[in-house]
């Protein structure tokens, strides 16, 4: 890559997504956005985004129709640079109570769940999101959310950012270059821009695995 | 917890912002893309596009607002007016919409509130109702920008519309709607008592007491136009005026802030 090119980031396409914000807040971001179904592409993408809106069942079952589904949760558990939005983030688990029996990708274990009916569902909005400190990329601050289901236990493993809506729930995670979002980062102005441009930056300025570091 | 947003909205026609009172007398108030960007510069928290479009042209035109816009913020977008069929979402949701609202075609065909949250979800489906006062008491849904009596009660179609798929509902106040006397209360705790997802509340507003009002009345969101687009007040400044009088609000990072 020529140093005046802007750095090349996949944005899976598999069916229903705000694809077109997803794309504005990359190149704000200073990223080239390329949209594609080709398990190679997401296979070797030096930065992947899986974003995600609708439900999650029919979303599921896109990922195998286009034969995504190993070469995604490869690229997730082996913590290769991939940012997962919304629903994206929850098809890392195991399982969703939207859509019981349909399995989800199983990077990560848990199970995604409904809000209680005490809020009024979805949730939309503007809401804190809190990080650790030690958090390599998230930091904390109000992010934009757009869900009705989350997953409330942090799994093993992860840096998790918390964020209450009838109580705590993970607002995002990151794992070696895996980062895992409920909130919108294209949509959540300065605060997302920031978390897009650090993990980008990380994940550029790293190697993607011992064996790739190319011996120049 | 949840932040109450500010919303302005721009109603859009042939490429333009437009603001009458009541629907009529439409004047131009503006580029979308320019006001919407200064919107966001000052802590708006969501935008709201409403296509007031009369012909063809005129929604072509729209959709490359949309677009327009979408590059120029990085907030969430709403877009409505003249959506009827699936894929008219479809089309705005790819210029650069996050959600779609519905408004008249949903009270002809229901079943296309079920339709765009079955393929985008309930997150992305807005049911916008324009509620008029009836001399009896109680609201009833106008639909065809204002020009038609629905026959449904604003109650009524509000949860109806929520258990077909509406993940939120803008309530627009037709009695209230540009004269800056303040949301339409009742309407407000009538239909938050109704539906149980978030409503944003829509018409009359022109002081931060009054968003205050409709927060404490059960909205989640509050949407002003020509207060913004008439330079009345800036919406840092009314987010100001909201956080003195007690409301949590979002301060934005000012933008060029560093990692």
């Amino acid at each position: 890559m020529r140093p005046h090119e802007a750095p090349e980031i996949v944005i899976v396409r598999t069916g229903a997504a705000n694809l077109a914000s997803v794309c504005a807040a990359c190149r704000r971001a200073g990223l080239s956005p390329r949209l594609s179904v080709e398990p190679r592409d997401v296979d070797k993408a030096a930065l992947l985004v899986l974003p995600g809106v609708g439900a999650f069942g029919p979303a599921a079952e896109n990922l195998e129709r286009f034969g995504l589904w190993e070469p995604l949760r490869r690229r997730a558990a082996e913590g290769r640079a991939m940012l997962a939005i919304c629903l994206g983030m929850q098809l890392l688990f195991e399982a969703s109570e939207e859509s019981p029996g349909v399995s989800g990708l199983g990077v990560l274990p848990g199970r995604v769940t409904r809000f209680p009916d005490s809020e009024r569902v979805p949730q939309l909005g503007w809401n804190r999101v809190v990080a650790p400190f030690h958090a390599p990329t998230l930091r904390t601050g109000d992010a934009a959310f757009a869900n009705s289901f989350r997953v409330t236990t942090p799994p093993p493993g992860a840096i998790s950012a918390i964020t209450d809506y009838a109580g705590p729930f993970v607002a995002a995670l990151e794992r070696s270059g895996l980062l895992a979002c409920q909130f919108h980062p294209e949509l959540s102005g300065a605060f997302g821009l920031l978390l897009i441009r650090r993990w980008a930056a990380a994940c550029l300025a790293a190697p993607r695995s011992a064996k790739e570091a190319a011996p120049c | 917890m949840l932040i109450p947003r500010v919303i302005p909205c721009l109603d859009v026609r042939a490429g333009r912002i437009v603001k009458g009172v009541r629907f009529q007398n439409l004047r131009d108030a503006g580029d979308p893309a320019e006001r919407a960007a200064a919107y966001e510069n000052e802590g708006a928290d969501e935008i709201v596009i409403l296509d007031v479009s009369a012909t063809t042209e005129e929604r072509a035109a729209s959709i490359d607002t949309v677009a327009r816009v979408r590059e120029a913020i990085g907030i969430p977008l709403t877009v409505g007016g003249g959506v009827r069929t699936i894929d008219d979402a479809s089309r705005l949701l790819d210029a650069g919409a996050d959600r779609v609202s519905v408004n008249s075609a949903g009270v002809n065909r229901p079943e296309l509130l079920a339709e765009i949250a079955g393929r985008f979800g309930v997150q992305c489906c807005v049911l916008a109702v324009d509620a008029s006062r009836s001399d009896g008491g109680g609201w009833r849904v106008l639909t065809r920008s204002g020009s038609t009596d629905s026959g449904l009660g604003v109650e009524d179609w509000a949860a109806r519309g929520a258990a077909l798929g509406a993940g939120e509902i803008l309530l627009t106040s037709w009695n209230r709607d540009g004269t800056g006397a303040g949301y339409d209360l009742d309407l407000l705790r009538a239909v938050a008592k109704a539906a149980p997802i978030p409503i944003i509340a829509s018409g009359g507003a022109s002081t931060a007491a009054h968003m205050r009002d409709a927060l404490d009345a059960g909205a989640s969101a509050v949407l002003a136009a020509s207060i913004f687009h008439d330079r009345v007040t800036t919406v840092a400044d009314l987010k100001r005026e909201l956080s003195s009088l007690g409301v949590s609000v979002r301060l934005p990072i000012p933008t060029g802030a560093t990692p």
